[in-house]
């Protein structure tokens, strides 16, 4: 329900990018969510798009690296993928575990095309 | 192509906030609570028993969030206590910003127990931050025993689990243990209070674990100078 907000958010972001890069035009943007950040993945794709549709980032496409929580037995100390919500120890069977991540909300990389070395505008080397 | 690694959070506005109100709780020295659970839990009744057997010296308020109407602050006012309505006026879910708003004339320094109750919903209220230190999720026995596995997410994140109107187990077929059971198979660690806030049986419990919670809190902040 927050998507729109989240969306805006990771805009904001690559803004921030590209101005550290002039030049460059951004062509795909990379984020990480855990399952337990509530957030629908389809939904953010939606707004994302909305948002984007008509301005100079139409076209920038959106990476969503969708990752399950992740969990570690008390008893073996073994670190596992929690599914479905189940934190069961996949080793030693044991139910004695805790979270240790699933709730990030993360960039994680942005792609862009720079300006060919030779591009028109540029100084040539005096 | 040029791939640049980006790092940090992808902060929303919500975020933000909660993070501002968590800030702000935790210089009062205040325990925030947020209670979530399904329309029909029995929410406000465990709110009206809290502050009805509460010593009035308590420094205790309570937000009670629904869709429409000021029914439940009206049914809570009565106590003596603070307590204020927030009507979200269709939104499913209460957010950071609302919390902020309606305590900004609160002075957070005369309380110590803030109880904050949700929209009752048990999806949307999950993913949203109040910058409370716990978010607690009730079940009354009239639900069903797996509504932990159907609903896992708020399951997931909340301390405690409180079951509710269980002067009705006799007449209802809830397995108790088997919620039980579901509950720590999201959540291991989940503590659980049975309560009947018609006949009071438990609410001691309750009680002590809102005095402990205060104390887990309190024993985390900086000490203050004597």
């Amino acid at each position: 329900m927050h998507e729109m907000g989240i969306a805006s958010s990771i805009l904001d972001g690559v803004a921030v990018e590209v101005r550290r890069r002039p030049g460059s035009r951004p062509v795909k943007v990379g984020v990480r969510i855990g399952e337990l950040a509530g957030l629908d993945p389809d939904a953010l794709r939606f707004a994302f798009e909305a948002l984007t549709l008509d301005t100079p980032l139409a076209g920038l496409e959106l990476d969503i690296e969708y990752r399950a929580p992740r969990g570690r037995c008390r008893e073996c100390a073994r670190e596992f993928e929690v599914r479905n919500f189940e934190l069961l120890c996949p080793a030693c069977g044991s139910r004695n575990a805790e979270v240790i991540s699933g709730d990030e909300l993360e960039f994680a990389y942005l792609e862009v095309e720079e300006d060919e070395p030779c591009a028109a505008g540029r100084k040539s080397p005096e | 192509m040029n791939r640049v690694p980006l790092e940090g959070k992808v902060l929303n506005e919500n975020a933000r906030v909660a993070a501002e109100l968590r800030e702000r709780f935790r210089e009062h020295r205040l325990l925030v609570v947020n209670l979530i659970s399904s329309p029909g839990s029995g929410k406000t009744a465990l709110l009206e028993k809290t502050l009805d057997r509460l010593p009035g010296s308590e420094r205790v308020a309570v937000l009670t969030g629904d869709i429409q109407t000021e029914n439940d602050a009206n049914r809570l006012k009565r106590y003596g206590f603070p307590v204020k309505q927030i009507t979200t006026g269709g939104t499913c879910h209460l957010d950071a910003r609302m919390i902020e708003k309606h305590i900004a004339d609160w002075d957070l320094e005369t309380l110590d127990l803030l109880i904050v109750e949700n929209v009752g919903n048990l999806v949307c209220p999950s993913s949203y931050d109040l910058g409370e230190a716990a978010k607690i999720v009730l079940l009354s026995v009239t639900e069903g025993e797996d509504k932990p596995l159907k609903y896992p997410s708020i399951f997931f994140k909340s301390e405690l689990m409180v079951l509710t109107k269980t002067d009705l187990l006799p007449y209802v077929p809830f397995d108790v243990a088997a919620a039980v059971e579901n509950a720590r198979r999201v959540h291991p660690d989940m503590e659980v209070v049975k309560v009947s806030c018609l006949t009071g049986h438990g609410l001691p419990d309750w009680f002590s674990w809102l005095e402990r919670r205060r104390q887990t809190l309190l024993a985390a902040l900086p000490q203050p100078v004597v």
